[in-house]
């Protein structure tokens, strides 16, 4: 059997290192990564690939769709679709991230361990994310509180605690969240100075 | 009193005004909705968002519903159309290298004469024209082909796909020489001095349907009460927008980083028919430049569907008259009877017309006696009878 060509078009070098390992764990391809959207619907026209594998939310689908429907009905040289052979599949795929563009007419026993290793690889990207937005977000949080607290300290000449523990009760009274009331008072403070 | 969520899909553009001015200014809660708004990248990503059932409802290209009906996509439920958005809001830009050589042969960038500007452009093109538009299926490439057909420079012109918020980016690395897009992203070209803009979309088509509100024929059937709400939400929406007091204020919601995320400067130039057609800050007024409400615009033709759908079957050889039937069958204008009568919106005595007909704005019977539609016609002054088209 042929090897397969896959094209997986991803910007972030570390990421697109992952997906490949991925893939090659499952089964030997030949794999290329496009890491910039310059030319990319001439550079995938160029290596005619058997799977194009690429994140769901990537501005840069549209350009696939495009050569999705390149050529006519009669001859399709590069012809792919998102693949519409196992419904469950493209929903897997889809509700992980990736969206998987395939030449029309490969066997779906084929398609669907790449699919799989992919739909795995792209699983943990989306976890990490979100969990890395959280952590950001909650540090940021936690930054402006501290300010907040510092700034009541001098004001008020309280302790750390006492000056906590009247953020938490002003976000109480106003039905706010700590993280709310503190980002105001830093802001007003801001304009007093 | 709780509202029901529903979950709505839009790629960040002006036009999806409608919908975030829906959530916004509470017409949704006043139907009893939120909306939970999704910021989608790429219009792939919409249809498959709605295919899949991750959104109840999307902002969408017009002739995208079509083109799934066609079975040009991948396997999804039907999808209906249920109302248009907007009409118009399209711009042509050209990179900056055409304008210069455009404005040394001494055309003047008017943004209006679709003549001038085509034998202007033909003129310093050296017969070849790379034009990106944001999808296969989208008004923008209808534009394109309508006013470049038939030209001696129409076997030199190629179409190309590039997502919106990289246009500029396109036309500055020499991928593409010209594009047809929706705001703000032409403004944007002209603002980071780039590109030039030429010529105004309703410059060639005085009523190019741009956007729809798309929901699944499985979504409409079962759950008729919110589809009808959702509905009259949206369709306030537009109303509002359309009052022209109004457009500053929707330029300024649309900006913020949750949106847009653009300097509302610029978000404002399409809202307000402003247009800065070069870096060097030269503004052409441009009235009804994009329209929300006004000559019936949200009402969704099935005569429009036709035209579109013949559009899209001659280029990839599937049967006219086949094509046509099937695709005014998912532009919904008995739900938009059904559902928005109650609202107060004035209803056509007819669902289909012929289109392009009117050169000046129209009076035609309507529900309440009469309505004012167009003007509607195209700048070549052909007009599409879908009852006696065949092929």
């Amino acid at each position: 059997m042929a090897r397969l060509s896959i094209i997986v078009v991803e910007r972030d070098p570390e990421r697109a290192l992952r997906i490949v390992d991925g893939l090659m764990a499952s089964g030997d391809h030949a794999i290329t990564v496009i890491s910039e959207e310059t030319g990319l619907a001439r550079r995938i026209a160029d290596q005619k690939p058997d799977i194009v594998l690429i994140d769901v939310a990537d501005p840069s689908r549209d350009v696939l769709e495009e050569l999705a429907l390149v050529s006519g009905p009669m001859e399709r040289p590069v012809a792919m679709f998102v693949d519409r052979s196992d419904e469950q599949l493209t929903r897997a795929a889809i509700e992980a991230g990736v969206s998987a563009y395939v030449v029309d007419g490969l066997q779906p026993e084929r398609i669907k361990p790449i699919l799989d290793a992919a739909i795995a690889r792209f699983h943990l990207f989306h976890k990490m994310r979100a969990e890395l937005a959280a952590t950001r977000a909650a540090l940021e949080e936690r930054k402006i509180i501290d300010r907040a607290k510092a700034i009541l300290m001098k004001a008020r000449g309280i302790d750390e605690e006492a000056a906590y523990a009247l953020l938490r009760k002003t976000a109480m009274d106003q039905k706010r969240r700590v993280a709310d009331i503190a980002q105001q008072l830093v802001m007003a403070a801001g304009l007093l100075t | 009193m709780s509202l029901q969520t529903l979950r709505l899909g839009y790629v960040p553009l002006t036009d999806a005004a409608p919908l975030i001015m829906a959530q916004e200014l509470g017409f949704a809660a006043e139907e009893g909705l939120s909306l939970d708004l999704i910021r989608l990248q790429s219009w792939a990503q919409s249809r498959d968002m709605l295919g899949l059932g991750a959104v109840d409802a999307a902002h969408m290209l017009v002739p995208l519903p079509i083109a799934q009906t066609l079975g040009l996509g991948p396997a999804y439920p039907q999808f209906d159309l249920v109302m248009v958005l907007s009409v118009a809001g399209q711009a042509i830009a050209v990179s900056a290298a055409l304008a210069e050589a455009m404005r040394a042969r001494g055309h003047g960038f008017d943004f209006t004469d679709p003549l001038a500007a085509r034998a202007a452009l033909i003129g310093v093109a050296g017969g070849r024209l790379r034009v990106g538009v944001p999808f296969p299926f989208s008004t923008q490439a209808e534009l394109v082909r309508r006013w470049l057909d038939g030209t001696e420079l129409a076997a030199g012109v190629s179409i190309h796909t590039v997502p919106p918020p990289l246009m500029a980016d396109a036309l500055a690395a020499g991928e593409v020489d010209a594009f047809c897009v929706g705001e703000p992203w032409a403004s944007y070209a002209v603002e980071t001095g780039v590109g030039a803009l030429l010529l105004a979309g309703r410059a060639i088509w005085a009523s190019p349907p741009e956007k729809g509100l798309v929901l699944t024929r499985a979504f409409t059937e079962t759950r008729p009460e919110e589809t009808g709400r959702l509905m009259r939400a949206v369709w306030r929406a537009c109303r509002w927008l359309d009052q022209p007091d109004n457009r500053g204020t929707a330029a300024e919601i649309l900006s913020r980083p949750d949106y847009l995320n653009l300097p509302p400067e610029l978000s404002e130039r399409g809202l307000l028919g402003r247009l800065h057609v070069s870096a060097a800050g030269e503004v052409r007024q441009c009235p009804g430049f994009i329209r929300f409400h006004d000559g019936a615009a949200n009402f969704p033709w099935r005569s429009l569907a036709a035209l579109l759908a013949r559009r899209i079957a001659l280029q990839h050889g599937l049967d006219v008259a086949q094509a046509m039937q099937a695709a005014t069958g998912c532009f919904r204008t008995d739900l938009y009877r059904l559902h928005l009568r109650s609202a107060g919106a004035d209803l056509p005595g007819a669902s289909a017309r012929i289109e392009g007909a009117m050169a000046h704005a129209t009076a035609v019977a309507s529900e309440k006696g009469q309505m004012i539609l167009g003007p509607d016609a195209f700048f070549d002054g052909e007009t599409f009878d879908p009852a006696s088209v065949t092929r």
